[in-house]
């Protein structure tokens, strides 16, 4: 019944899954400084996912050195409940707030710069000027020497290789040298040269082990052992060696017999559709390589869980003081970037609409003040500076889903600009597109999920939430405004208390609010009648990917069967498919969750301190499975969790290319 | 449900809350005079006069595109007065027993296209949009009237006839795809009928809920065909549906026994499956049916015996309700033989809402689905 349907009662073949998109080679192929991509020499092109940082787009990637958790600490241990005075102080701060807490301005007033006052930040204590001071103090009062001893024993290639970059960065680092650590360091440029250098070789290192891969998974014989190389680290790690593989293969036999290089590009387009494989922390080799690039140097943190070893996992340093001391002396990442990345790693925007638009905007600048040097191609310089920028970003904080699909959208976007443009009108351009995805995809797709979601708030509904998502906190300011009669429950959880937040600013509108724990959830989920929920991320499967706890709450709601209602954009929307939490996750800070705030200045024991025996693990995130969602309302209308796949079937095109 | 706990005691007294049921605005020209469901009532009415001539009718409908849709309704015919009503034309056409509501709110504004007396395209639109939401809004109970209204906007307009440089070759191409529609829509039972045969199999024993003029063809179909089957039928009160169904299905010489609405877990054992027609079918794959239907969907959920929908895709509706309560009410008078006290409540909503889990199969002309394609249907039809 709809001019896209073939004639009724016709049986429909629908592609499904991972079809590749019949997208038109990239005409201009630019050469790459690509790591793991296996590109022909000839040929040397590579679509912009392979690039280095390409590598990590994928939002999913969890790249190399970078930490972010020490925003955990600086919020949890300061302010975690704030006593009356500052209280106040951030009531009277909200209530000149908008309504969204990503919406514009109130970004803005988290990337103050680093000079300016807490009093602007939502969270304050964790702007710069708190920051400096509180983790100098903090990294002095954990004196570190033992635990770098035990890990040497555990891991001893990363510790040379500590060693190694410490002489580069000693002449820097003095300042903050406190604990004779050697975390924190901006790696000089005569380093980073050799660094890119060395990079080099080990492209093509990987791209003749790529072909290699790829010729041998034709022959199709032993797959299995085949493919599997040894790991020069000591463990042996199935991870790498079955994934690098895997995703190259996909493209190759099929095309075997045409020629080489048309081989190697429909594996591009091929690649560029397969969701990239996340570097794994638990393979030596990569990450010493990671690290050597990396401009944020983090120490990694000695007594890692098991099960997690394969995310990045570091400790809380004292490097952001000599981070942002350095924001304007860096000449490869424009400030702008470098601002939103020290505001990642302190943890001063949070929220995924937040750190998105932030990144988002960063990236307007950046390509505001790009001049193409002399002798050079925009879209491939371009691209390289977004790469860089991306990788950086990376090492403040892991990407989220939605920050890698909005990269995904900037990337394409420089991928098609018409080669006729000047230079200033291609930066005109894309700073258009950039504002149109924020204004389209995030604020209009805010406001009509808000519309749709206001019609299941009913009078004498009791609404229950967890955390803090900023679309929910929309609806229910809208459906107040609107005067539906309902009751708020914010249930909250350790060590972020996010749900203070909310709970400020609903209360501060005259909302009737019950705030609790997640302790507390099997007896107030008597009282609710429905759960709304934010998204961090829906992968196809219906998984929901969110703030740790959401799974517990979602799984108590399923029972006392209250309809669980999340609230998620469609640019948030992914087309991988995840089953657990432990796959794809972030770790945060370990001492935020050791560190109890009313015990705050009492010291921890040795035991504590130095224990082999005692692991801390700090998930981000949880996954929640589709069937204990009711549903999803998103900028399409409310979908159930099982339509996930055709939005992003339908829409794919749509959100990259706008 | 959500005061049960003590600390809420005292907000309940705080708050004099009003009955959380919202009612619809009442006014209007067009808004129908009371409070029952004027859904019903057509059905009801419908149901009163099952006969030969009905029957008849049926088989016309369903048996190839009669001549009747080329007939032009008699309130087209006088179409060159100027008050067109498309109520009145509405109402003209739901008087034809086997013709859907939904299929005639689409007959109905096809007509008003042929009534228009607009000059640009644009102008058309509006008068389409208006016409469709009068009717709507005369029966906004109804769920297949809404969903067929809004789809045959969608199909109409979503074409390239807008394009057309001529105002009257466009027109001409909108009236076709009107048409097109209706035929559509009246084929629909027929290749549901046809397409659910392969899950009748001999010997087997069907449970059927309400009368469903869909459910109804595909036992005749598969009665045509020879297939050797036994019905019980739910009495399907407060209406009496289950037994006109019931009688009906006698006369094809289907063995019928006809159940209390109670009845359906005691006799669930020895059913193999159920079929039950629908309402409306919601983005989230689930149904909106007589009430009872999702009591008997979850008895043969929990007894494993597979429920089969069969809806006619006019009835897919972009709404999404989460639990029973969150659906406009459609209200009927029940009748109860005894006296009732006056301080008795009693519940009159005419239907319920059965969640996708409780659902196995959708049989619609679209093919035959899982629930969950209905989200899938329904976004590519209306986004």
């Amino acid at each position: 019944m709809d001019p896209r349907r073939v004639p009724l009662a016709v049986p429909k073949v629908r592609r499904v899954g991972f079809f590749t998109s019949i997208e038109p080679t990239p005409e201009p192929q630019r050469p790459n400084r690509s790591q793991s991509g296996p590109v022909e020499a000839a040929t040397s092109s590579s679509p912009l996912s392979d690039s280095p940082s390409g590598n990590f787009i994928s939002p999913v990637q969890i790249p190399p050195s970078r930490h972010h958790s020490d925003n955990l600490t600086s919020r949890a241990a300061p302010v975690p409940v704030p006593g009356p005075a500052a209280f106040r102080r951030h009531l009277a701060h909200d209530r000149s707030l908008h309504v969204g807490s990503y919406n514009p301005a109130d970004s803005l007033l988290g990337t103050s710069p680093p000079s300016s006052n807490g009093e602007l930040s939502e969270d304050s204590g964790s702007l710069f000027g708190f920051q400096r001071s509180d983790s100098a103090k903090l990294s002095s009062s954990f004196p570190n020497g033992g635990f770098d001893l035990t890990m040497a024993v555990r891991a001893p290639q990363e510790f040379e290789s500590k060693i190694a970059t410490v002489p580069a960065s000693e002449g820097r680092k003095k300042t903050a040298e406190v604990s004779g650590k050697s975390e924190s360091a901006v790696t000089t440029k005569a380093q980073k040269e050799k660094e890119q250098k060395s990079l080099k070789e080990k492209t093509t290192k990987a791209e003749r082990r790529a072909i290699q891969e790829a010729q041998r998974a034709a022959k199709a014989a032993a797959k299995g052992e085949g493919s599997r190389r040894v790991d020069d680290s000591g463990r042996a790690k199935p991870g790498k060696a079955t994934k690098q593989p895997q995703v190259k293969k996909e493209g190759l036999p099929v095309t075997s017999s045409v020629s080489e290089k048309k081989t190697v590009v429909v594996e591009k387009e091929k690649r560029m559709d397969v969701p990239q494989t996340q570097m794994q922390y638990d393979d030596k080799s990569r990450v010493e390589k990671a690290k050597k690039r990396a401009v944020v140097e983090q120490t990694e943190s000695k007594n890692k869980v098991e099960l997690f070893l394969h995310l990045p996992q570091y400790e809380r340093g004292n490097q952001l003081p000599n981070l942002s001391s350095n924001i304007f002396t860096l000449d490869t990442i424009h400030h702008a970037v470098y601002k939103v990345g020290l505001q990642h790693l302190a943890g001063d925007i949070s929220g995924d609409n937040a750190r998105c638009i932030a990144m988002l905007q960063a990236f307007q600048e950046a390509i505001k003040d790009y001049t193409t040097p002399p002798m050079k191609d925009l879209t491939m310089d371009l691209t390289a500076k977004i790469n860089g920028y991306v990788s950086f970003l990376i090492e403040c904080r892991p990407l989220s889903m939605s920050m890698g699909n909005a990269i995904r959208f900037l990337k394409n976007q420089i991928r098609k600009l018409p080669v006729e443009l000047s230079v200033s009108e291609a930066k005109a351009s894309l700073c258009s597109d950039i504002g149109r995805f924020i204004e389209e995809k995030i604020v209009t797709a805010d406001k009509v999920i808000v519309k749709h979601a206001v019609t299941k708030i009913r009078d004498g509904e009791v609404v229950l939430t967890y955390g803090f998502s900023c679309v929910v906190e929309m609806i229910l300011l809208y459906a107040h405004e609107i005067g539906r009669k309902f009751r708020v429950v914010i249930v909250d959880s350790r060590p972020n208390l996010e749900g203070q937040r909310l709970l400020r600013r609903l209360v501060s509108r005259g909302l009737d609010c019950t705030y609790t724990h997640i302790n507390a959830i099997s007896y107030i989920m008597r009282d609710a009648t429905r759960v709304f929920l934010g998204a961090s991320s829906i992968f196809s499967n219906g998984t929901l990917y969110s703030r740790v706890g959401t799974a517990c709450v979602a799984m108590v709601a399923n029972a006392f069967s209250v309809p669980v209602i999340v609230c998620c954009e469609a640019y948030k929307f992914h087309e991988r498919v995840l089953l657990d939490s432990i796959c794809s996750n972030e770790l945060g800070d370990p001492d935020a969750i050791a560190n109890i705030p009313s015990r705050a200045n009492m010291k921890r024991s040795k035991t504590m301190e130095n224990n082999k025996n005692l692991q801390f693990l700090n998930l981000m995130y949880d996954s929640t499975p589709s069937e204990y969602i009711s549903m999803i309302v998103t900028d399409y209308g409310m979908i159930p969790p099982t339509s996930i796949p055709v939005i992003v079937r339908e829409y794919r095109r749509e959100h990259l290319l706008l | 449900m959500w005061r049960r706990s003590a600390s809420f005691i005292l907000d309940e007294r705080r708050s004099s809350n009003s009955p959380p049921m919202a009612d619809t605005t009442r006014g209007g020209p067009f808004q129908n005079p009371d409070a029952i469901s004027a859904y019903y009532q057509t059905r009801a009415a419908h149901h009163g006069v099952i006969t030969s001539d009905w029957l008849a009718q049926a088989q016309a409908a369903v048996g190839g595109v009669s001549g009747e849709e080329q007939t032009v309704s008699p309130a087209a015919e006088s179409g060159a007065d100027k008050t067109f009503n498309v109520i009145e034309e509405f109402n003209g056409w739901r008087k034809q027993p086997d013709l859907a509501e939904a299929v005639a709110a689409i007959r109905a504004l096809a007509a008003v296209i042929r009534a228009s007396e607009a000059t640009t395209m644009m102008e058309l639109e509006i008068e389409l949009k208006k016409a469709s939401d009068t009717l709507k809004s005369w029966d906004k109970t109804s769920i297949s009237l809404t969903a067929g209204c809004d789809l045959f906007i969608r199909y109409v307009t979503r074409t390239s006839a807008l394009e057309y440089e001529d105002f009257n070759s466009a027109k001409s191409r909108l009236l076709e795809r009107a048409e097109k529609f209706g035929e559509i829509s009246c084929k629909a039972r027929k290749i549901i009928a046809m397409l659910s045969q392969d899950f009748i199999f001999d010997g087997c024993t069907i449970l059927v809920h309400g009368l469903s003029r869909v459910v109804l063809e595909i036992l005749k179909t598969a009665a045509q065909n020879n297939k050797l089957f036994r019905v019980l039928c739910t009495e399907g009160r407060p209406d009496g549906t289950g037994v006109l169904l019931a009688n009906e299905l006698s006369k094809l010489d289907i063995p019928v026994k006809l159940l209390l609405d109670s009845a359906v877990a005691y006799s669930m054992d020895e059913v193999d499956m159920v079929f039950v027609g629908a309402d409306g079918v919601v983005e989230s794959g689930g149904v909106i049916n007589m009430m009872g239907t999702y009591q008997i969907a979850l008895v043969a959920h929990s007894m494993n015996k597979p429920v089969y929908v069969a809806a006619e895709s006019y009835k897919f509706a972009r709404l999404y309700p989460l639990d029973q309560k969150d659906m406009a009410p459609a209200l009927r008078p029940i009748e109860f033989g005894i006296k009732i006290a006056a301080k008795v409540e009693v519940e009159r909503s005419a239907r319920d809402y059965t969640p996708p889990q409780y659902l196995t199969l959708l049989f619609t002309d679209l093919g035959v689905l899982s629930p969950s394609v209905v989200s899938d249907e329904l976004i590519q039809l209306y986004l």
